[in-house]
């Protein structure tokens, strides 16, 4: 890409200290967000999605312990004051979250949830920020948004609870928007409309774009590129066709493989590869997916992959990666530009 | 939203009913009647059948009740046999005192509690947590009787920051009656500092575990703006009902506190008619009492609906 990245993470690392010992949720990870561009996150429960944008959002509880460097325009989030990261948060870059029925306060009223933002952030005056959030309701497509304003969130369906959440979201005009799972908790048909409208505003606010989910199919024809996580570690990154019409790691082959058909009607569940993941107090030597692959060799543990360009953008952490072109059967995601 | 209103005062009423029957009732089975106990072991029994025939003690149980109901809800609740003062005068007297200590101990708890509260559960179990927790559970395990002679002897006697005892009215000016109030409040307050303190942390502490709090951080809120204006609202169910069920205790029972400070409220009030087997103005307190307490009750369960958009919500489907 030309311009310098929106995002830059380097060497991210996210242990969080528990009972059951030390969870390596995030563990050297290094990717970077394109300017105006969309990059989808997968990878099944527990790789550790949510962990990583939450060490970007600063969310992780005091007893996560973070290392490496996560640079905002240049700026490492990490290590950067209180006042100066406060300044970033929400004005910057914003987040959705899982669910909105839970992210949404319950007791206070949608225009005070929309324009605190607004208001705190950007001092805009109380009308100003009622006309922006007016505004921004018929852009997320809310109808009737006087009366929504009024609303407790318990009056909105899901999908228009989720709908506010984007506004809200967009409110302060961020530079980056970081979506986690938005729309796991809707239901199906509902989905693809947030999806694509999130897709829609990305694209109209040339804005940089997170899209996090286990679903492949999610991810597949809304990014520009597209980073496969598994247990904490990246397995793959690279554009969104080249990987899914040729994936390198053998993590991303089966888990194409595994997936019916990437096709948006469907909410394919990524649990059908053989066993589990790891063990994440106690992760394997070397390439954490060795217990499932069936490509296994002693350098594969002993030093490990490490990731490597195998395309035009396109990089793949495996020691054996499939050979190119080697295309897993039923692929419905990379042939349709959608 | 009217309909449950209603059915809700409807239930408080039955048991303002309820209990002033029992305390009817309970008064009747006390051995001997009011009248022996009034006139004493000397009285013949013609004196006593007299006095009994006046207080309308000879008549069967039901009847003296709705002689004493009709009169109450009149607000006549009958004449000290004692001291001949009407009882509902002597209330009406004293009810100022109370009213004001309990309001004062309140408050008092509720603001230094809700401070505590937010100290404790910004970062639960370090070190201003586990210290405040620790002052917490002296305050709830030191009970009035020993607190109340404590402060006296500390802020009163050696430091002579506060009278020792007694009570000047309001109308004798606001400061000397502020003072001489405080002393008591805070002995009544610490228990329920203590106790609101476990509620409300315990709750906080819940409450910011919730997605729309790490929401409302990522919109880029101050810590402060998430704790005061997200996490405290939907945090105070259990302190609004904790403090409501005791203002209507504290109405009624600062006795201990109002005996330590020599004051003239209405728990002196129950203790010496007690004494005196003052049965007619037992009965009268206990009643007021009652209502109040219930009354306090009811307008809690009905504040929800000022705090929680969705049970209004509930109510009206
Ligand atoms: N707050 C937390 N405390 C302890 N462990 C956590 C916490 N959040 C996540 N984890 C662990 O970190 C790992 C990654 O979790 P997560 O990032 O939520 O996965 P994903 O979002 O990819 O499904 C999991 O093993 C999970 O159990
Ligand atoms: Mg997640």
């Amino acid at each position: 890409m030309s311009a310098e990245p929106v995002l830059q993470v380097r060497n991210l690392r996210a242990h969080i200290g528990t009972a059951r010992g030390v969870v390596r949720a995030v563990d050297d990870v290094s990717l970077d967000v394109d300017r105006a561009q969309a990059l989808g996150v997968v990878g099944e429960s527990g790789s550790g999605k949510s962990v990583m944008a939450k060490a970007v959002m600063g969310l992780l509880p005091p007893r996560a312990a973070c290392s490496g460097e996560v640079l905002f325009e240049g700026r490492d989030l990490l290590s950067l004051p209180r006042k100066e990261r406060a300044q970033i948060w929400g004005k910057q870059i914003a987040m959705v979250f899982q669910d909105p029925g839970r992210s949404l306060n319950p007791v206070v009223r949608i225009e005070r949830q929309l324009t605190e933002g607004m208001r705190r952030l950007l001092g805009t005056s109380r009308s100003e920020a009622r006309g922006k959030a007016l505004e921004l309701l018929s852009e997320v497509g809310v109808p009737d948004p006087e009366r929504r304003l009024r609303n407790y969130p318990h009056e909105l369906s899901g999908g228009m609870r989720q709908r506010v959440m984007i506004a809200i979201a967009l409110a302060c005009e961020p530079d980056l928007l970081i979506a986690d799972e938005p729309t796991t908790a809707l239901d199906v048909t509902i989905q693809r409309q947030i999806l694509d409208l999130l897709r829609r505003v990305q694209r109209d606010r040339g804005m940089s774009l997170v899209l996090i989910s286990h679903d492949l199919a999610v991810v597949a024809g809304r990014t520009d590129r597209v980073a496969v996580m598994y247990a904490g570690r990246l397995a793959e990154v690279g554009a969104t066709r080249s990987v899914f019409d040729s994936p390198r790691h053998r993590y991303t082959h089966a888990l194409l493989e595994a997936t019916p058909a990437l096709d948006h009607e469907r909410n394919a569940p990524l649990r059908l590869i053989p066993g589990s993941l790891p063990d994440p107090t106690d992760p394997p030597p070397g390439c954490r997916f060795t217990a499932r692959c069936a490509q296994v060799e002693d350098d594969c543990r002993d030093p490990g992959p490490s990731m490597a360009l195998v395309g035009a953008d396109h990089y793949a952490a495996c020691t054996r990666p499939v050979a190119a072109g080697d295309v897993p059967l039923p692929v419905g995601g990379g042939s349709g530009g959608r | 939203m009217v309909l449950p209103v209603l059915s809700r005062i409807g239930r408080s009423l039955l048991v303002v009913l309820l209990v002033t029957m029992a305390v009817v009732l309970l008064m009747s089975l006390a051995p001997g009647s009011a009248a022996e106990v009034i006139l004493g072991e000397a009285a013949t029994p013609e004196a006593v059948a007299a006095l009994n025939a006046k207080l309308g003690l000879d008549q069967p149980l039901w009847a003296q009740y709705l002689n004493w109901l009709g009169d109450a809800v009149r607000g006549d609740l009958g004449e000290s046999p004692v001291t001949g003062q009407p009882v509902t005068e002597a209330i009406v007297e004293r009810l100022p005192v109370t009213l004001q200590l309990a309001v004062m101990a309140l408050l008092l708890a509720l603001v230094v509690s809700v401070l505590l509260a937010v100290a404790s559960a910004v970062r639960p179990n370090s070190l201003v947590d586990r210290a405040i927790n620790a002052v917490s559970s002296v305050f709830l395990s030191v009970p009035a009787f020993i607190a109340g002679p404590l402060l006296i002897y500390v802020f009163a006697l050696q430091l002579g920051w506060f009278p020792v005892t007694g009570w000047s009215r309001l109308s004798d000016g606001i400061g000397p009656n502020l003072l001489g109030a405080l002393l008591p409040a805070i002995a009544i307050a610490l228990t329920e500092i203590a106790a609101f303190h476990r509620v409300l942390r315990a709750d906080l502490i819940g409450t910011l575990r919730e997605d729309f709090v790490g929401a409302a951080r990522a919109k880029g809120m101050s810590g402060a703006y998430v704790m005061l204006r997200h996490a405290l609202r939907p945090s105070s169910f259990s302190l609004v009902t904790l403090a409501g069920i005791n203002l209507g205790r504290l109405i009624g029972g600062t006795v201990i506190v109002e005996s330590l400070f020599a004051l003239p409220g209405l728990g002196q009030l129950l203790a010496t008619s007690i004494v005196t087997r003052d049965v007619v103005t037992v009965q009268g307190v206990v009643a007021f009492i009652a209502v109040v307490y219930v009354g306090v009750n009811t307008a809690v369960d009905l504040s929800y609906r000022l705090i929680d958009p969705r049970i209004r919500k509930v109510a009206t489907a």
